[in-house]
Parts: structure tokens; sequence; C-alpha cells
């Protein structure tokens, strides 16, 4: 019984990405025309949030790949000793 | 203040969670709504002050104390007990409820303790409770995650409990109030407040313990034991720096492991360690607007992180599942619960007319205000990381992304209701933050909604927000757990006791080998003497006797000249 929803359509997704990156051209055109109050100097760079929030978000997702190479196990990996109890 | 009105609102809770298991029916529910309602009435109708003073061999000891800071923290503990009864209203598992009143109660004792023998005994009573909730969930998995997160818990309060030994040796002071980091009593203390906030090393009992919970267990369990750790660690340890380090570690590993992880509860559980951390760092700056931060954040958070637990719990109930890879697509048949965890998500990253843009924020503008631009800027990566981790992921791989093909319907009206009720309110802080703000312990000078503010944050999130679909392909959910520091005691530990048993076991069948001949030489030398004719059987002659007597006698008189 699938229903058809407003959101499956892929034209739907698409105008939502539109949407979206609309948003973000307007914070950022926001960040010029308003007065920002920077505090440390990094803040007053153009765009510094947008930036930061990208790429801090780029080397985190990298990081947790890099740590999940580590320490990523199949997750019945535990499965035994909890059967055992 | 006539002594009729007092109530101890944690005893109430404690006494109706008693009474919950002779009740049936629609009486049960009734009285499910009741206790805490009772409670909170309680709570609000106690002047401030010391209210209850018991002797107690040489000391007295303070059960009630109430002021601004307890009662924030005592009046949330209490509406998320009333909510979470709610939403547990169509529990099956008779134990639960109770057992989440007793732990509420406990938690709520914690808070309006005036003395540390007070605190340490609801501090205990807390682990029994939630202990038992955990249990309630009646698996193997959960069983054997409540023996492990017990022991956590055990171990901490033993550490507690010696910290506050030597306190009470060294001070004579029974008064819960702001320690220094100065002595080996006043580390222990906080090694056991630290050990329920979900701070390294031990972190690990968090995430591997709540997920095992019910559906409903988990609401509970989300809410009390880490923000009591969080109540008692402002109140006793305010502007203790390492707080801030152990904060910003919390942080970034909440954030690395919930994007690592695969179960929907356990990504959640890791962002409560997350969450805590903001707490911590507030803590640990310590100036009135930290303090406050930390404290309106902690009210803020429980009722989100319940929110978000909530909604994910009715998943679990409606489809058996848990894993984000086994999920997806129900925002068609779960309209409801899909806005309700959308707008939970949103509050936890702080999005502006949420309830965190209020709480959040404060703690930020601390780390402004003291000029800590490498904390600030830590901070900063942290909030686009909670969206990231929490705010997008959570609701796209459980409500959105590739559809599963499942269409549960939304859940049952109480749990719709709890829901709502927890929704309305993450909106409704967020928009008027002054009733929150008045709560606050210090007076609030601070106002969230400035342009620059909104503009900011707006863009640290959605830039954030840009980054996850970018690389939604790395996100991709694999049917994986990551290892954490719970293997050190679920693996390490018993393969190094295992082969310890071995080695000895080894050691003592070669030591039996080698001494076999010798011991039988021994036995043999042994056994030859006890038949007739060997040293301790045969006869003697009696002339021989008469020699030994005779030489007796002389000795004796060559001794009585000698003398």
């Amino acid at each position: 019984m699938k229903t058809e929803h407003w959101l499956d359509h892929p034209r739907n997704i698409k105008r939502l990405w539109r949407g979206f990156l609309a948003v973000l051209a307007l914070t950022l055109i926001a960040g010029f025309v308003v007065d920002l109050h920077p505090h440390f100097a990094v803040e007053g760079w153009p765009g510094f949030y947008a930036g930061y929030g990208f790429l801090t978000c780029l080397l985190m997702i990298l990081g947790a790949k890099a740590l999940g190479w580590l320490l990523k196990r199949p997750d019945r990996y535990y499965g035994r000793d909890e059967r055992d109890d | 203040m006539t002594s009729a009105l007092i109530l101890h609102p944690g005893l109430v809770l404690i006494g109706g969670a008693l009474l919950l298991p002779f009740l049936r029916g629609t009486a049960r529910s009734a009285a499910v709504l009741a206790i805490p309602a009772l409670a909170l009435i309680s709570l609000w109708l106690l002047p401030e002050g010391e209210l209850w003073r018991i002797a107690w061999l040489d000391y007295e000891l303070t059960p009630l104390a109430v002021d601004k800071l307890a009662r924030l923290f005592a009046s949330i503990f209490a509406l998320m007990a009333l909510i979470g009864g709610l939403f547990a209203l169509r529990q099956e598992n008779r134990l639960e409820v109770p057992a989440a009143y007793v732990y509420a109660g406990s938690a709520i004792g914690v808070t309006l303790a005036g003395d540390l023998i007070s605190v340490f005994v609801f501090w205990e009573l807390m682990a029994v409770g939630s202990t038992l909730v955990i249990w309630s969930a009646g698996t193997p998995a959960a069983w054997a995650a409540s023996r492990r997160y017990v022991a956590v818990h055990l171990a901490g309060g033993m550490i507690l409990f010696a910290g506050i030994t030597g306190h009470i040796l060294a001070t004579g002071e029974l008064g819960f109030t702001a320690m220094e980091t100065d002595s080996v009593a006043h580390w222990l203390i906080l090694a056991g407040f630290l050990i329920n906030a979900g701070a390294p090393p031990l972190s690990a009992w968090l995430p591997d313990a709540y997920p095992e919970a019910s559906w409903s267990g988990t609401v509970f369990l989300s809410a009390f034991t880490t923000k009591t750790a969080v109540y008692v660690l402002l109140r006793g340890f305010p502007g203790t720096e390492i707080l801030i380090w152990l904060g910003l570690f919390m942080i970034f590993y909440g954030i690395v492991y919930a994007l690592l992880e695969n179960d929907m509860r356990r990504i959640l559980a890791y962002s409560i360690v997350n969450q805590v951390g903001f707490m911590l760092v507030g803590i640990g700056i310590g100036t009135e607007m930290a303090l406050n931060g930390a404290a309106a954040h902690a009210f803020t958070h429980i009722i989100y992180k319940a929110l978000l637990l909530m909604s994910a719990g009715a998943v679990l109930a409606a489809t058996g599942r848990r894993k984000c890879s086994e999920l997806g697509g129900l925002f068609h048949s779960m309209p409801f619960t899909t806005l309700c965890g959308t707008i939970g998500a949103l509050a936890i990253s702080s999005f502006p007319l949420t309830s965190g843009f209020v709480s959040k924020s404060m703690v930020t503008q601390a780390a402004i205000d003291g000029h800590l631009q490498s904390v600030w800027l830590l901070l900063a990566a942290a909030s686009a990381g909670v969206f990231l981790h929490a705010g997008i992921k959570f609701p796209w791989f459980v409500f959105f992304q590739r559809d599963s093909g499942l269409r549960p319907p939304d859940p049952p009206a109480s749990l719709r209701w709890a829901m709502g009720l927890f929704a309305f309110l993450c909106i409704a802080i967020g928009v008027w933050p002054q009733p929150l703000y008045a709560l606050l312990p210090y007076p609030v000078d601070y106002a969230p909604y400035t342009a620059a503010h909104v503009i900011t944050q707006l863009q640290l999130l959605l830039f954030s927000g840009l980054a996850f679909f970018v690389m939604l392909d790395a996100l991709k959910r694999t049917p994986t757990i990551t290892l954490d520091v719970d293997w050190l005691w679920r693996v390490a530990g018993p393969a190094i006791a295992r082969s310890a048993h071995e080695i000895w076991q080894e050691a003592r069948a070669r030591l039996a080998e080698a001494s076999a001949a010798r011991a039988a030489a021994v036995g043999a030398l042994l056994a030859r003497h006890r038949q007739p004719g060997g040293l301790l059987l045969r006869s003697w002659p009696s002339g021989g006797m008469a020699l030994w007597v005779m030489v007796m006698l002389l000795a004796n008189l060559l001794f009585y000249y000698l003398g």
C-alpha cells in the first residue's frame, strides 16, 4: 500500500535543493548587510561562519571515517557473549 | 511556613512508585500521572532554605534544602517523570514505570539534598532505579547491559563514598557547597560525579546501556543520571578548569561516535555525552553567564533529548527495528512522529526559535566574554557537528532517506500527547525564553535574538547541513558498531581472566607432574613405616627401654650437680 507523497517526486527534491541553496545564499548576503559585532578577529572574515561550519564538518566526517577504519566491527561482534548471559 | 505543606517531592515519587504495583487499569494510569504531578506541586510549594534537619550519629543531615538551582533541576526532573509516565502508559512491563519513578525521585532527592550524606544515599538509590529500568526491557542483551551498567555505577559510588568520607574527616563539615580540587578527597568526589556525567575514560557505559532499555525506558534514562551529575558539578565544582577540557573531549567524542553509529538510539545516546560536554564546558568556565548557560542547557536538553528518544521509541515500538540501515521513508505513514522528531532535532542543533538556541548560546557567549578564543572556536565547530550527527543524521536516516517500504502508523494517543507536549515546549522556550531565564540561579543579562546572532548561527548550521548532503556517500550506514572503551571490560578483561586461569591450570598441572615421582617416594616411605615392622609400628625389646631410662636418670644427676 504505497502512497504517493509529494516528497517522492524527484522534481520536488530538485526544487527543495534549489530552495536550500537560495537560503544559503541569503544568509551569506545577510552577513554582509548586517553588522555582526565581531569579537574575535577571525569573526570579521567575510563568510567566516559559513566556511568554518562547512570545513569543520568535512573534517569531522573524515576524522570519523578514519577512526571507523580502525574501530568498526560487524554489529554481531559482541553478540556471542550476550547469548552466553 | 506550616510544616503541613512541606512534602519532600522526591519521596512523593518514590512512595508513589511503591504504591503502583498494587494498582490496575485506569486507577494505575491515573496514579502514573498524578504522582509526578503531585511531586511537581509539592516542589513549588516549598519555600527556600533548609527545611528538614535530622540528627544522625554525630551529624546533622539536611535532606531537604531548596534554592533556585535545586528548584530548577528538581522541576525539570519532576516534569520529565510526568511526561515520561504519560509516554509509558502503554508499557506492558509492570516494573518499568515504578522503577523509573524511584529513579526520578532519587534524582530529585540529590538536587534537594543539603548535605553530602543525603546526596550519596539518593545517588545510590538512583543507580538501583536506573538498573531496574534497563533490566525491565526483559531481553538477554538488556540483562547483560544492566549488569555492566550497575558495575560501573557501584564502582563510581564507592569512589564518591571514599571522597565524601575523606572530606568529612578532614573538615568535619557535611554541607554540600562548592569545593576546590585541593585534596585527594575532593578529587575522588569529582571523579565520582564525573563517572555519572559520562565523562572519559568511562563514557562507554552510557551508549552501551541506555539503548538496551525498552522503547519507553530509554526516555527516562536519558534524563536523570547525567543531568544529576551536571547539577552536583554545578554546585560542587563551578569554575574547575579541567571540566572545560573534559567537556570539549566529550563533545567531539559524541559527534565522531554518533557519526559512525548505525543504531538510532545509540546515535542519540552518544549525543547525550556530546550535550553534557557543553554543560561541563559551561561549569568549567564558571562565570555567572556560563553557569546559567549550563543550567539552562540541562533544562532544555532534557526536553529535546526525551522528545528525540520518544520519536525513536515510537519507531521501535511500531517496527521493532532500531538500525538506520533498516529504516527510512517513515514520514509516509508516521507524519506526526516525523514532525516531533524533527523539532527535537532542530532544538538539539540550537536552531533559532527552538530551546537549544536560547540555552547553548549562553555557554558560547561566556567563552566570548572570557576571551577564550580556542574554546570558542571548538564550541562553534561542535555546534556545527551537533547539527551534523543529531540534527540531520537522526531524522534523515530514520524518517527520510531511501524508502524502506515500512508503513507503520503513528503511535497511540498517549505517546502522541507526550511527544506533542515536549515538542511544544521546545518551540515555546525558544520563542519565549524569559520564564526559563527567570528560573536560572543568577540574574540573566542576555538577549539571544540579535540579528548578528541569528545570522551567524544560521550560516554555521546551514553550511554544515550542506556538508552533510555533499558527504552523504561517506555517511552511508553500514551494519557495524564502533569499538569503545567498554571493549576493555567486555572483551579484553574476560580474555585476560580466561588466559590467567589457563596459565594457572597449566602451571598446576606441570607442578603436579614434576613432583609426582618425589611425592610417590615420600608416600611409599611413609607407608612402609606404618606397616608391622616399620619404624612406627615395630615392637621394641624391654631391654632397650631400661637402657633409655638409665640414660635419663644419669642426665638428671649430671644437671643436678651442674646446677
